[in-house]
Order: structure tokens, then C-alpha cells, then sequence
């Protein structure tokens, strides 16, 4: 497929080199096209759609409910963000909330997704610059939270753990004793991290200074999340328009100053410390009750009732094979999820699907910024452009 | 005050040409533009100390084969100095064209290479606009109505 790259005038004789999209530092099938005047990168072209799944199109064939499995498969080092996302988006449109267990059970997944989603990033992303001690090192306590994940959803990857007006199911005593010893074990293990890291001169020199975003740039990009923090701009979803009860945590929001590619690095680390407090504090206060609101029209009858009473087993046949009606109307709803502001954009008609479904990517706004920030670059801080920003290209293509 | 709304008391004061239509739903404030305004207007929102939207979140289309002015650009606009979000839509013919929001954020770059990529609408003004997500030879808009989700 033909790239296109603008060649500066002062750079007459380029070469054109593919990177991607198999290539292990580009996290999966992303195709970077860069122009080269020696060692510098004087243009860069992001070919992506390789993962394109149609979401959006599958969205409107297919019912609310059913489409929570997909949302598991866009940004898949993080599904338990982006079920929350959807079941949030899906509330806001019918006028509904879910029982204050439920907030919390969904505060832990979304904070056990972001901290499982950093792991790979830091592990990954410093494995690209050559530190490859970082990786065995966050892949063991990836494994730790991909246990906890399992444990309480039945899949590592495949969650699907929300529905719209609750949980599947509550979460049960030994699994939150253990998310407990998760939440305690974790900053002993994040200072590990920092002392290999933060203050080692190689992977200074290699971050530092490096893929520069300057914050009204990364405003004008789209950019969210972690990769705008470090540009300085303090805006974090959880904080600005708090759901599922984030206001009443007590949590920082880690800024950066810089915008470089190390910024990023301090700002990503320090976002997993804030989520151990946040999931410490949901575990000190999780309330007892229901986890997914009583109205059998929504969600689901519990199973005992479906195979003794009529009506229950009326309900979940209705729910099963036909879905539930949303009203007419159009929310869009955005959470913070690792990568940064995941949006679902709901147009309904009223009916069982939606009428549009546009999901709103964070990843592929912050992928959007990458060839201004490596032009100037050489080669090789391209791999550390890549890392820093977190792609998957599952939520980047869709 | 919920989302858009202040936006939308004061574009219906200083464009009231330029609206053909409000609306809101769950709290969440829209406005309808006519095509000639789109630029200008939202020109203003980005720049206006009032609105200072800074940040185009989000570019996309919404199908309605029925309506005679079948594609709906809708657009999402955030300021971070007064963490407000408002919806902007247009109305335009089945392949447009509407104005391209490129030369206020870059933002609308990639977002409206992917809304002419699935609806197949021209963003006039824009630099780059080939497909993005789908193949490059592919000829189909994915998103449109008329366009099932499985060819049998």
C-alpha cells in the first residue's frame, strides 16, 4: 500500500524503510513507513486497520448484551476497562445505577486492568530498549493479576465481566483476602521496578529528551490518558467527571512536565501506586448487598429462580434470545482506561440494538501523535516513541 | 450544569443562523449546525475564552438513509479549562461535502480519515483524506445502512 510522507526539502536524498507490521517493538500490527536521511526519521506514515474487526457495524447487528464479549477484545490487556466502559455507557442510556457493591467490584476491575495493563507496558516497552530483566520481572506479577482476573471472572483474557446492571457475580471473600495480599505485595514490588529504572543511566539517556509533546499538542492530537499527563495536562476522567463512585476515593493524579518519553515512564509507575491505594481503600470499604440491580426486564434472574419459577425463566428467555429495549435517545460516555479516554457514542432508536455504536479510541488518538513526535528522531528512539505511547492495536483498528 | 449547555445559551445568542436545531438527552447537550457555519463556529468554540473547547475528542458520522440529508456529522468537543464535553452535529448529502475540522485540531486528521473510510462522506479541506482502517482498494463504506453485515 502506498505511504504518504511529506519530504523536507533539506533532506533531498531519503530512503524509505518499512517498520512493521510484524515487528516485535511495534506491539502487535502497526506499520510505521519511515523516511530516513541517515539515522534520522524526516517523515513517518502509521499504517494501521490490520486488526480492523468492524466493532462498530457488528455493534448494531447485534444486542446491548451481546455485544459486552466484544469490548473484551479491543483493548485486550485491559478487557475489565472497557466492559466497565460499555455497561456504563448502555446504564446512562436506559437512566439506570447499579448497587454500591457493584461500583466497587467495578472500581477493583478497572484498577486491577490498569495495573495489569502498566505491567506489560513497563515490561514490554523497557524489553524494546534492551532492559531485558524488566520483563521477567513484571510478566511474574502480570501472571499474579491474570490469577486474580481468572479467579473471579473464569478467563484471563475473555472477562466480559460486567453486564448492563451489574456484575455476573459477586466476587467471593477468599478472592478479595487475596486481592488483599495482591494490593500489599504491590509497592514493595513497584519500588523493584523504580530501582532498575529510574535512576539508570542508560534508560535516562534513552528516554530522556525524547518524543517531546508539548501540551497544547498533545491537546490538538486527541491525546489522553498517561501519555497527556506527562505532557502536563492534568485531566484524568476519574477525577473531572468521577463515576462508579470515584470521587469517593482519595487518589493523585500523576503529572508530568517534560512530555517526553521518561515523563511517561514516571507518570505510568505512579499511576499504578494510586491504583494499589484505590483498590487498598475499595477493599477497606466495600459494602455489603446486591451486585446488579433487581429489575428482571435488564438483567438477568438468578439461575435457581429460572429453573423453579415461570416468570423468572419467561425473563431470561426474553433477555437471551431477544434482548432488552433501550429507549430512544444518544449518550456518549468516556471512562479513563489505561490508554486513556475510552468513549462509547450511543445512538438509539429505541429497540433492542443500537442504531449507531461509535467507539471512541484512546489508543488510536494517542498513535495519531506518533509521526510528529519521532520526526527529528533517530531510529531507534522510534521503538521508545512506540513503547511510551501503549498501543494495542486491538482498540487502535477495532 | 450539565454538559453543552452553557455552550449552547451562548451560540444560540451570537449564531442563531447557524443552529438548526438543539437538543439533549440524560443530561447531555447537542446543537445542529448548518454546513456553512460548521468551520467558522466551531472556530469560535475553540477560541472563545467562554467555551475554549481545546481538544476535539472525536470525529464521526451517523447514517439516516431515509432523511434527506442522509449523513449526520457529529462531532465531540472537550475543554479542559471548564471539563465540559458538547456534541456538534451537521447535516449533509450522502458523500458531503462538509467543511474538515483540520485546521483547528489535529486531532480531526485521522478521526475524519476514518469517518470518509466507513460512510464514504468528503471532509472538504482536509490534507490526506484516504481510507485508513479498511484496505486501500476496498470499495465499500462499511458503515452505511444499505451495507449488510453479511454478504450471503
Amino acid at each position: 500500500m502506498p505511504a504518504q510522507i511529506e519530504v523536507s526539502p533539506d533532506h533531498p536524498e531519503t530512503l524509505t524503510i518499512n517498520m512493521g507490521p510484524s515487528h516485535p517493538a511495534t506491539h502487535g500490527v502497526l506499520r510505521c513507513v519511515l523516511q530516513l536521511d541517515g539515522e534520522t526519521v524526516v517523515g513517518c506514515d502509521s499504517v494501521i486497520g490490520y486488526l480492523h474487526r468492524g466493532m462498530e457495524k457488528i455493534a448494531e447487528n447485534r444486542t446491548y448484551l451481546q455485544f459486552i464479549p466484544y469490548t473484551d477484545r479491543m483493548d485486550y490487556l485491559s478487557p475489565l476497562a472497557a466492559n466497565v466502559g460499555f455497561a456504563l455507557a448502555v446504564e446512562r442510556l436506559l437512566g439506570i445505577e447499579v448497587p454500591p457493591r457493584c461500583e466497587v467490584l467495578r472500581v477493583m476491575c478497572a484498577e486491577l486492568a490498569r495495573i495489569g495493563s502498566h505491567l506489560v507496558w513497563l515490561g514490554t516497552s523497557a524489553l524494546d530498549l534492551g532492559a531485558a530483566t524488566m520483563f521477567f520481572h513484571t510478566f511474574k506479577d502480570r501472571e499474579w493479576h491474570y490469577d486474580l482476573v481468572e479467579d473471579l471472572t473464569g478467563a484471563r483474557l475473555t472477562t466480559s465481566y460486567t453486564r448492563v446492571g451489574g456484575v455476573v457475580h459477586d466476587a467471593t471473600p477468599d478472592w478479595l483476602k487475596r486481592l488483599r495480599e495482591f494490593a500489599d505485595a504491590m509497592p514493595g514490588r513497584i519500588d523493584d521496578y523504580e530501582g532498575l529504572l529510574t535512576k539508570n543511566t542508560i534508560w535516562l539517556k534513552r528516554t530522556q529528551g525524547v518524543g517531546k509533546l508539548t501540551a497544547a499538542d498533545a491537546l490538538s492530537f486527541g491525546v489522553t490518558g498517561p501519555v497527556l499527563r506527562a505532557s502536563g495536562v492534568s485531566y484524568d476522567i476519574r477525577k473531572a467527571k468521577p463515576y462508579s463512585g470515584y470521587q469517593n476515593y482519595d487518589f493523585a493524579v500523576p503529572v508530568g512536565t517534560e512530555g517526553d518519553v521518561y515523563d511517561r515512564y514516571l507518570v505510568r509507575v505512579e499511576e499504578m501506586r494510586q491504583s494499589v491505594r484505590i483498590l487498598d481503600q475499595a477493599l477497606k470499604n466495600i459494602p455489603d448487598g446486591p451486585v446488579n440491580i433487581d429489575d428482571p426486564k435488564i438483567f438477568l434472574p438468578p439461575k435457581k429462580k429460572v429453573l423453579t419459577s415461570m416468570e423468572e425463566l419467561i425473563h431470561q428467555f426474553m433477555i437471551v434470545t431477544e434482548g432488552f429495549e433501550c429507549p430512544p435517545g444518544e449518550v456518549y460516555v468516556a471512562t479513563e482506561v489505561p490508554k486513556g479516554e475510552l468513549g462509547f457514542y450511543i445512538v438509539s432508536e429505541g429497540g433492542k440494538s443500537p442504531y449507531r455504536c461509535r467507539i471512541r479510541s484512546s489508543a488510536f488518538n494517542n498513535l495519531s501523535s506518533l509521526a510528529h513526535q519521532v520526526r527529528g528522531e533517530l531510529v531507534a528512539d522510534v521503538v521508545a516513541c512506540i513503547g511510551s505511547i501503549d498501543p494495542v492495536m486491538g482498540e487502535v483498528d477495532r | 450544569m450539565a454538559d453543552g449547555a452553557a455552550a449552547i445559551l451562548l451560540l444560540k445568542a451570537r449564531f442563531p443562523e447557524a443552529l438548526i436545531e438543539t437538543g439533549s438527552f440524560r443530561d447531555q447537550h447537542w446543537a445542529v449546525l448548518r454546513g456553512a457555519s460548521w468551520l467558522p463556529v466551531a472556530r469560535w468554540l475553540r477560541d472563545d475564552p467562554q467555551t475554549a473547547y481545546a481538544v476535539l475528542l472525536d470525529v464521526t458520522a451517523v447514517h439516516w438513509p431515509h432523511r434527506p440529508e442522509p449523513m449526520e456529522i457529529v462531532v465531540h468537543l472537550y475543554s479542559p479549562s471548564r471539563n465540559d464535553t458538547l456534541r456538534l452535529k451537521t447535516r449533509t448529502t450522502d458523500k458531503g461535502p462538509v467543511a474538515s475540522l483540520t485546521p483547528l485540531w489535529r486531532s480531526a486528521d485521522w478521526n475524519e480519515r476514518e469517518a470518509f473510510d466507513m460512510f464514504g462522506v468528503v471532509f472538504e479541506g482536509h490534507p490526506d483524506l484516504r481510507r485508513i482502517l479498511m484496505p486501500e482498494d476496498y470499495t465499500d463504506f462499511p458503515l452505511r445502512k444499505e451495507l449488510p453485515l453479511f454478504r450471503g
